[in-house]
This record gives structure tokens, C-alpha cells and sequence, in this order.
């Protein structure tokens, strides 16, 4: 039952997560490749459409996946599923909102998340650096991601907005496509 | 009276649903100047109280914050109609994008351009740990656990949700410590 695996494996990545998106990452390529739903490759590409769109990364890729294997149906199935554990904890927090912010087990609990988290984004890049690096036989289109990659990084250092940066790279690409380099 | 207020919760946070670009972090700002400056719902104390728990509950910031304003606005109503509104401007725009995306995909320009996208992405993940690693304690088990952390996610095929749950309770067992060697 495919819907009913959608909603249960978001579910799982909806109760796990911490911190900002890019966080997620790592969870959601571990069951994403667990299942065969889609190859690393179109998992980064979708974190560029998901910076360049509106909405939280979390609904955005639940939504991709969920639409990717079952069309709208699977998209409401993934995406109830990442936003049910958050709801169901915010509920209860709320009722108890003063004994959770001074809570000394909450902020006990964070000082462990919060390294976990930079751990999760370090994760990520690593993987996400493989899909960038290694898929190439020959220098020059290893020399060029590597020349996007250093660009990209100094604009984004230089605060030039997301967007921006993923619109720069893109148009590198396809011109060194057309220079017949990828 | 109630109905206008959920429909008014419901409209403004599909209004942050619908322009902030890059995540939770990005919307902070979005719903402070709503919900705390232009509706006056929220106190900006309790606005503060209320991103630092949606940080510190598992789920992405934006649903937990979406959901907390909402719940303590119009009850569990409110929740529900503020979460639907922060979801749904990003569902219904990945869905039809999903629909392009598989037509596009295998243009050969399109091919090239995510090529170069994913370098670009590739230096978007770099910034973001930067930001979080200037944000996180410098402590000896800060940098332990990032280590720990970092090597068994990107290397081995422990399953990521044990890493986390090993990373809280690492956390919780070195404050209790603490607090034992303060009380002596």
C-alpha cells in the first residue's frame, strides 16, 4: 500500500527533525534510497526548485516525493504525514508552555541537537559534494563544477540572494554544456 | 467573531506560506511583523518564547511556529486553520511543479543546467553550516558530538534517527552531570 508508506515514512522524517531544512537532508536520502523512490541526483535538484519556490523545505520535498510516486493522492499522504508529529507536539507544548521553556531536560536534550544538527548539514554536503564531483569520467567537467561550486560559494559569502546564486549556476551550466564540456 | 478570526489566521499565514523563500528561519521575521506588529495577537515576548520552542520540538520550524500561533489565537481550530495556511501555497506549487519537472528533465539544457545547480546548491549547504556551526556552543561535547555525529551519518549506515536520539541524550546525561557537580 503505497499511500499508507508515504504517510508512514514521512511521518518517521516529520518526528525527526531538527533544526532548518538542509538538516533533513540526510534522513530523507537515507529513505528515499531505502525505498528506490528517486536517485541523489534528482533529490539535490529538487533542493534548488525547493529554495527557488515558495514554503518550508520540509512540505516542499514531502509534496515532490509524495506527487513523484503517486501523484496528488501520494502528495497529500506524504505531506499530512510530515506535519502531523509537529502539530501533535506543538498542541501539547502549548498546554504546558511555561514548564517546557524552563525546562532543564528540554534545554539538556538541545545542547546534544544543536551539534547534531551542524553533524546533519556536514552530512549532507558530504553526499551532496559526490553527486556534484564524482560522476565525472574526465578533468574538465570535474575543473568546472568545481569552478560553479567556488563561484557560487563566494556570491553566497558575499550575501547575494539563494536564488540568485542557483540562476548563476545554472546558466554556467548550460553554457558549458553547450561548450560541450558536461 | 470566531470564524473571522480563523479566517484571518488561515489568510495570513498562506500569506507567509506563499512569499517567504528559503525555509523556516526565512519566516521569522515574516510572522513577526504579522502576527506580533499588524494583527497584535501575540505578544513580542511571547513570540520570542514561541520560535525558540518551535526550534526545540522536532518538525520543521515553520509548521511548529504556524501551529503554536494558531493554537494560542483561536484553540485547536486556530492551529489547524494557521498550519493548513502555511502548507498549502507550497503544495499546490510543488505539485504542479513536480508535473513540469518530469517533462523538462531529460531536455538537454535542463540536463546541463542542474549540472551546474548542484554546485550551486552545494555552496548553499556549505553557508548553512557555517551559520549553524557559528550558532552552536563551543563546548568539548559540542565538538565531540558534532565529530561522532558527523562520521556516522556521512559514513557509516547507522540509521540517522538513532544519531539523533543518541545526540539528545548525550546532551540531557552531561547537563544532569553537571548539575550533580554544582550541587556538591
Amino acid at each position: 500500500m503505497i499511500y499508507l508508506t508515504l504517510f508512514l515514512t514521512f511521518l518517521k522524517i516529520g518526528a525527526f527533525t531538527f533544526g532548518g531544512g538542509y538538516a533533513m537532508l540526510p534522513l530523507i536520502q537515507s529513505e528515499v534510497a531505502a525505498h528506490g523512490w528517486m536517485s541523489e541526483a534528482e533529490l539535490v535538484n529538487f533542493v534548488a526548485v525547493s529554495e527557488s519556490t515558495p514554503g518550508p523545505f520540509a512540505v516542499n520535498i514531502s509534496t515532490y516525493v509524495g506527487a513523484e510516486i503517486a501523484g496528488i493522492p501520494g502528495a497529500v499522504c506524504a505531506t499530512v504525514g510530515v506535519v502531523l508529529p509537529s502539530f501533535i507536539i506543538i498542541l501539547i507544548v502549548a498546554r504546558c508552555f511555561d514548564r517546557f521553556k524552563n525546562s532543564r531536560t528540554v534545554s539538556g536534550c538541545m545542547s546534544g541537537l544543536r551539534p547534531a544538527v551542524v553533524a546533519l548539514i556536514g552530512a549532507a554536503a558530504v553526499s551532496v559534494g559526490q553527486t556534484v564531483f564524482l560522476p565525472w569520467s574526465g578533468l574538465a567537467p570535474f575543473a568546472v563544477s568545481a569552478g560553479i561550486f567556488g563561484l557560487s560559494l563566494i556570491l553566497i559569502f558575499e550575501k547575494i540572494h539563494p536564488i540568485a546564486v542557483i540562476l548563476a549556476s545554472a546558466v554556467l551550466g548550460i553554457a558549458f554544456g553547450f561548450a560541450g564540456i558536461y | 467573531m470566531y470564524i473571522k478570526t480563523l479566517l484571518q489566521l488561515f489568510l495570513t499565514f498562506l500569506k507567509i506560506g506563499g512569499f517567504t523563500f528559503g525555509g523556516g528561519y526565512a519566516m521569522i521575521p515574516l510572522i513577526q511583523r504579522e502576527i506580533v506588529e499588524k494583527k497584535g495577537w501575540i505578544t513580542q515576548d511571547d513570540i520570542l518564547d514561541i520560535f525558540a520552542i518551535a526550534e526545540s520540538t522536532p518538525g520543521p520550524i515553520a509548521i511548529n511556529s504556524a501551529t503554536f500561533v494558531g493554537q494560542r489565537v483561536a484553540g485547536f481550530a486556530g492551529a489547524v486553520a494557521a498550519t493548513l495556511g502555511v502548507a498549502l501555497p507550497s503544495f499546490v506549487i510543488i505539485s504542479v511543479i513536480a508535473f513540469a519537472l518530469r517533462q523538462f528533465q531529460n531536455i538537454r539544457a535542463v540536463r546541463w543546467a542542474f549540472c551546474g545547480i548542484r554546485a550551486g546548491v552545494l555552496a548553499l549547504i556549505v553557508k548553512a553550516l557555517f551559520s549553524m556551526y557559528n550558532q552552536c556552543a563551543k563546548s568539548a561535547l559540542s565538538y565531540v558530538i558534532m565529530a561522532g555525529a558527523f562520521a556516522a551519518a556521512a559514513f557509516t549506515k547507522i540509521n540517522v534517527i538513532f544519531v539523533i536520539i543518541a545526540c539528545g541524550v548525550l546532551g540531557l546525561m552531561n547537563s544532569v552531570a553537571a548539575e550533580r557537580r554544582n550541587r556538591k
